[in-house]
């Protein structure tokens, strides 16, 4: 073997070698958040935590019941306005579209999607806050769900567009309409895969903190209604990981282990089920 | 021409039509309504302030003087330091997924990948502010001061917290995006590209680094700009590690400021309308700047996927 050859081979073995470590590293990040997330916030969970309200400044003690409430009303609002909004519209992307107006709607979905969470949270303070003149559980679901919005709906037309094209004919052969071969065969075929998808959604925008700080704000008790602010784990977690209290600081580690176990679950579900669906569905 | 028509409206076609093209145009009407308001709520400081807004730095709301160009600072340089961290270690962990890793693998570890792109930004904050913070101020920052404290980025007091702290937990963000993305488009190379270059003779390295990366360049060229959009418009994460303190300094061990930051902190404070529209017109620059970085990332990624949806 002459040394030109034994050279690229060394060269070969160090580089392959090297990309290995990049994605060893790169892995090993997230093992090093959940290990040390997992090990403080596990010690710091209890039964008070998670049915009480945030002890008053200065006393150890109390829980987040409130923010863990408050996380799901938001979750819900969200739901509800996106979720139905990029449904129809990926609906249309896929079924009913033509190609100048599909590719607009599409870029656009892509463009709003990546859109700076905090942008979205002024949207939602222009958009409500300023009018209603207070912070709300509404203002701060809104933004959720118009973050929502690119989501399902790019979720939605792919899954959509995985339906094999004979199911539809089939369809339409039997004397369906369009809208009908649509809503009773196509969407059917692929509702697991669409849910699913709406469920990644959620899980990420579960997690948005910075739409939140000034529209749905935060909250030490219970809100009575959507148009009072309302707590919400990711806030309580931000507000009281920079607090200069040990006890506030553990009960941030609590909430943050509630937080990340819930977006993980929700994740490590929605791909399995992803996985395990028809293979023309797979996303 | 009416009869049919109706016949169709009758079906539910042409309803159902008219319904979910309503929802699809709404989704370009949002982010119409978007612009229009971020717009109409900072036409204060444009008018006041021009373009200085963005040159000058004074950020006094007393005196009511708004310059934020340590801000625009910071957040150029935390994005920048950490797509130099990022882009190595993201492509390399690619270019292992795609090239080499044995498909159940490659499928594991993607799926760790991805993972790691759901975990929240303030749980990521969370363990910056009490694991790599007190890790760099007397671990990191101590050696790099004694390596490499020659130059000025690595002088001057160690707090920990500081600019350097922040750009590391972006590059931690922001790697997912270029991993996947990057992934997907390597893997988007013909086999015969790969095969050609084999059979001429080429190592497996040479046929990964001269063959496959470059025709899938673009691509990756796509990912880093999706990624610098992510990193540019971070908001918990940063607020919390890089220590909010609007000053322009060389050092990465100096606390600093970002656009993002500032907002976050300063938005429920605003006692003025300058002030809040201050703040909001710092908003629109954001906007305008991910928008147009975005806009470029996916047209590239378009280039060489062929239909720009590679989402992570």
């Amino acid at each position: 073997m002459n040394r030109r050859l034994m050279w690229r081979k060394s060269v070969n073995a160090f580089m392959l070698t090297l990309t290995g470590l990049c994605a060893l590293v790169s892995v090993s990040v997230l093992l090093v958040v959940l290990g040390y997330l997992g090990w403080n916030g596990w010690q710091y969970l209890s039964w008070t935590f998670l049915t009480h309200l945030p002890a008053p400044v200065g006393e150890t003690g109390g829980g987040m019941a409130n923010a863990i409430v408050g996380s799901g009303t938001l979750l819900l609002i969200a739901a509800l306005t996106g979720i139905p909004t990029g449904l129809l519209g990926g609906i249309y992307l896929a079924e009913f579209g033509g190609k100048t107006f599909t590719f607009l709607v599409r870029y656009t979905a892509d463009l709003l999607n990546g859109v700076p969470s905090i942008v979205m949270g002024i949207f939602a303070y222009t958009l409500v806050v300023l009018p209603m003149r207070h912070f709300s559980a509404l203002a701060g679901g809104l933004a959720l769900g118009v973050m929502l919005i690119p989501i399902v709906l790019r979720s939605t037309e792919d899954f959509l567009r995985a339906v094999p094209m004979p199911l539809r004919e089939g369809a339409l052969a039997l004397g369906a309409s369009k809208w009908k071969a649509i809503a009773t065969v196509v969407i059917p075929a692929s509702m697991r895969a669409i849910a699913t998808g709406a469920l990644l959604g959620l899980a990420r925008v579960a997690g948005e903190t910075a739409p939140l700080l000034f529209t749905s704000f935060n909250n030490q008790f219970w809100s009575h209604g959507l148009n009072q602010p309302t707590a919400s784990l990711p806030v309580m977690i931000y507000q009281y990981a920079i607090s200069p209290y040990a006890d506030w600081h553990r009960q941030a580690w609590a909430a943050g282990f509630i937080l990340l176990m819930l977006v993980l679950v929700a994740n490590i579900g929605a791909r399995l089920i992803l996985s395990r669906g028809s293979p023309a569905l797979r996303g | 021409m009416l009869k049919p028509f109706v016949r169709r409206l009758r079906s539910g076609d042409e309803i159902a039509h008219l319904i979910t093209l309503a929802f699809a145009a709404g989704i370009v009407l949002v982010t119409l309504l978007l612009v229009y308001e971020l717009w109409t709520h900072s036409v204060l400081p444009r008018q006041r302030f021009g373009w200085n807004f963005l040159v000058t730095s004074t950020w006094n709301p007393v005196t009511e003087n708004f310059g934020a160009l340590p801000f625009v600072f910071g957040t150029l340089v935390t994005s920048a330091v950490s797509l130099i961290l990022a882009l190595p270690l993201g492509v390399g962990a690619a270019i292992f997924l795609a090239e080499l890793a044995p498909p159940r693998i490659s499928h594991a570890l993607t799926f760790v990948v991805e993972l790691l792109a759901a975990v929240p930004s303030v749980i990521l904050g969370l363990l910056g502010i009490f694991l790599l913070v007190p890790f760099l101020r007397t671990e990191v920052e101590p050696f790099l001061k004694a390596t490499l404290g020659f130059l000025p980025f690595f002088q001057g007091q160690m707090y920990g917290i500081g600019m350097l702290a922040a750009s590391l937990i972006l590059t931690i963000m922001i790697i997912p995006f270029i991993i996947s993305i990057s992934r997907e488009v390597l893997l988007a190379v013909p086999v015969e590209q790969r095969e050609a270059a084999l059979s001429l003779g080429a190592t497996r390295w040479e046929t990964t680094w001269r063959v496959v990366v470059p025709y899938a360049k673009s691509g990756i060229y796509g990912s880093i700009f999706l990624a610098l959009a992510r990193a540019l418009g971070e908001t918990m994460a940063v607020t919390m590690v890089i220590g909010n303190n609007p000053k322009i300094s060389a050092s990465l061990f100096a606390p600093g400021y970002t656009i993002a930051a500032v907002i976050a902190n300063e938005f429920t404070e605003a006692t003025s309308n300058l002030y809040l529209q201050s703040l909001i017109e710092l908003g629109l620059v954001l906007f305008l700047v991910t928008i147009i970085i975005n806009a470029l990332a996916r047209v590239l990624i378009l280039l060489t996927t062929r239909q720009g949806t590679a989402h992570p």
